[in-house]
């Protein structure tokens, strides 16, 4: 039974595994202001998949994870990701219709508020605004939100038809 | 009920989820409140820190592995050029450092005439950077000494041309550091030349510090050299940390527009120096005396 939820988990809990590693692998410094919040992306993807297993729990734990990864305010990603996922987990039926064209633009948004409460928490603390291209990620995810969740409805649909 | 729990159900709403966002957005807030106004939750950060180490030395093998494929593939007479090119800075240092050591010498004399305090000696040790944050406007690594190789809160991170940052937060077996540029830094200099002691502040650009606290009268010239004054306390004094690079002075203005490049690049620097002065370790050595109770 144990091992039956464990391995119903496991999904979730390899993407994030994965989702970690991007984040903080080193990149050369181009790259690395374009990096997507590879994080919050795939928790809007489980939030928007399976919402009453994956909500906004599963969120402020992963955000605790990255504050200290990322040596930010402890609870300051925590925010950003629960906030979002409560907006995916509470208008995921609507999500789920759109086209991916839309669902884009709206996970964009999601993404600009994320990275917007991190910087009003910034801001709040006294941590001096950054530049620019702090918002290098949110364009980013334009990009990589419809690969990364086509990718991953493949794999879940894959799964799930077998299983 | 059972089948309203599957995730593929057809119902809108989900219980509870508006409180327990509103719960865990309480908690987010407070924590970072906490955070915030003092270090409460350290002991929860080291916890989580340590449960991430795995990972982090695992994304750090493909950077060593190419490191060191890079290293291992290197040709026969690659190594033989940069064999020689060492053996002649080796030699250029040893020659330098025979004077040195007359010069300490002497300057110990001097000193001792003048009845002034003895300079510190400093300890230094090698850490290798295993990440660097991935937010580029926080200019901070993480590097793979802690608590245990003795490392402490704002200890100095130097690199073999010059200062490259500080030790911010100490964890079990990484510690946090901020570079030299980092928007929130500042380091108290002084002019090599002439001894014009300023601050010098992060820009959040890896080559460019500011300079913002000079009269437009100050004494002080494009390729001027900044090294530590070692005024802060953190950092040992005569490191040298920038080159000036602007001057520009506006007549109406009282402070002069003065800014400067890091002897480091700080952005590729891949190994770098701890640095213990012992002044600092008695004091820590005597207060952590006082509160352990192990």
């Amino acid at each position: 039974m144990s091992n039956d939820r464990a391995s119903r988990h496991l999904p979730i809990i390899i993407s994030l595994i994965i989702g970690l590693a991007l984040t903080m692998l080193p990149l050369p410094r181009a790259l690395d202001i374009i990096r997507p919040d590879w994080l919050a992306l795939i928790i809007i993807f489980w939030a928007l998949s399976a919402p009453r297993s994956y909500g906004v729990g599963i969120a402020f734990l992963v955000g605790i994870v990255l504050d200290v990864s990322q040596g930010t305010l402890l609870g300051q990603h925590a925010l950003g990701l629960t906030v979002i996922a409560y907006i995916t987990a509470r208008f995921h039926l609507q999500m789920r219709v759109f086209p991916l064209l839309q669902l884009t633009a709206f996970v964009f948004a999601l993404n600009a508020l994320y990275r917007f409460l991190l910087f009003w928490v910034n801001g709040v603390a006294g941590i001096s605004a950054p530049a620019v291209s702090y918002w290098g990620p949110v364009l980013s995810c334009l990009v990589i939100w419809p690969l990364l969740f086509t990718f991953m409805s493949g794999i879940r649909y894959r799964a799930q038809t077998r299983g | 009920m059972v089948a309203s729990r599957s995730s593929s159900s057809s119902h809108a709403r989900i219980p509870a989820l508006g409180l327990r966002t509103l719960a865990l957005m309480f908690l987010c807030i407070t924590l970072m409140f906490l955070d915030h106004r003092d270090n409460h939750l350290d002991a929860a950060r080291n916890a989580v820190s340590a449960a991430v180490y795995p990972l982090r030395v695992i994304v750090d093998a493909p950077v060593r592995l190419w490191h060191w494929a890079g290293e291992t593939t290197q040709s026969r007479s690659d190594l033989r050029i940069e064999n020689d090119r060492l053996r002649a800075e080796n030699l250029l240092t040893q020659a330098r450092l025979q004077r040195l050591n007359a010069l300490a010498a002497e300057n110990a004399r001097l000193r001792a005439m003048l009845d002034a305090r003895e300079q510190f000696e400093y300890r230094v040790r090698v850490a290798e950077i295993m990440a660097v944050d991935a937010n580029p406007f926080r200019h901070s690594l993480v590097i793979d000494v802690g608590i245990g190789d003795d490392v402490y809160d704002g200890q100095a991170i130097v690199d073999a041309e010059g200062v490259v940052g500080q030790v911010i937060r100490t964890g079990p077996m990484t510690s946090e550091a901020i570079l030299i540029s980092d928007p929130g830094h500042a380091l108290p200099v002084e002019v090599n030349r002439n001894g014009l002691r300023t601050i010098a502040y992060g820009t959040g650009e890896f080559g460019r510090l500011d300079l913002p606290g000079l009269a437009n009268n100050a004494d002080i010239e494009v390729g001027d050299l900044l090294v530590t004054s070692g005024l802060g306390g953190a950092f040992p004094s005569g490191y040298p940390v920038a080159t000036v690079t602007t001057v520009n002075r506006i007549p109406q203005q009282p402070f002069a527009d003065v800014s400067a490049t890091p002897i480091v690049a700080l952005d590729q620097v891949r190994e770098v120096m701890l640095v213990w002065s012992s002044a600092r370790r008695s004091e820590r050595n005597a207060t952590t005396a006082g509160t352990d109770d192990e």
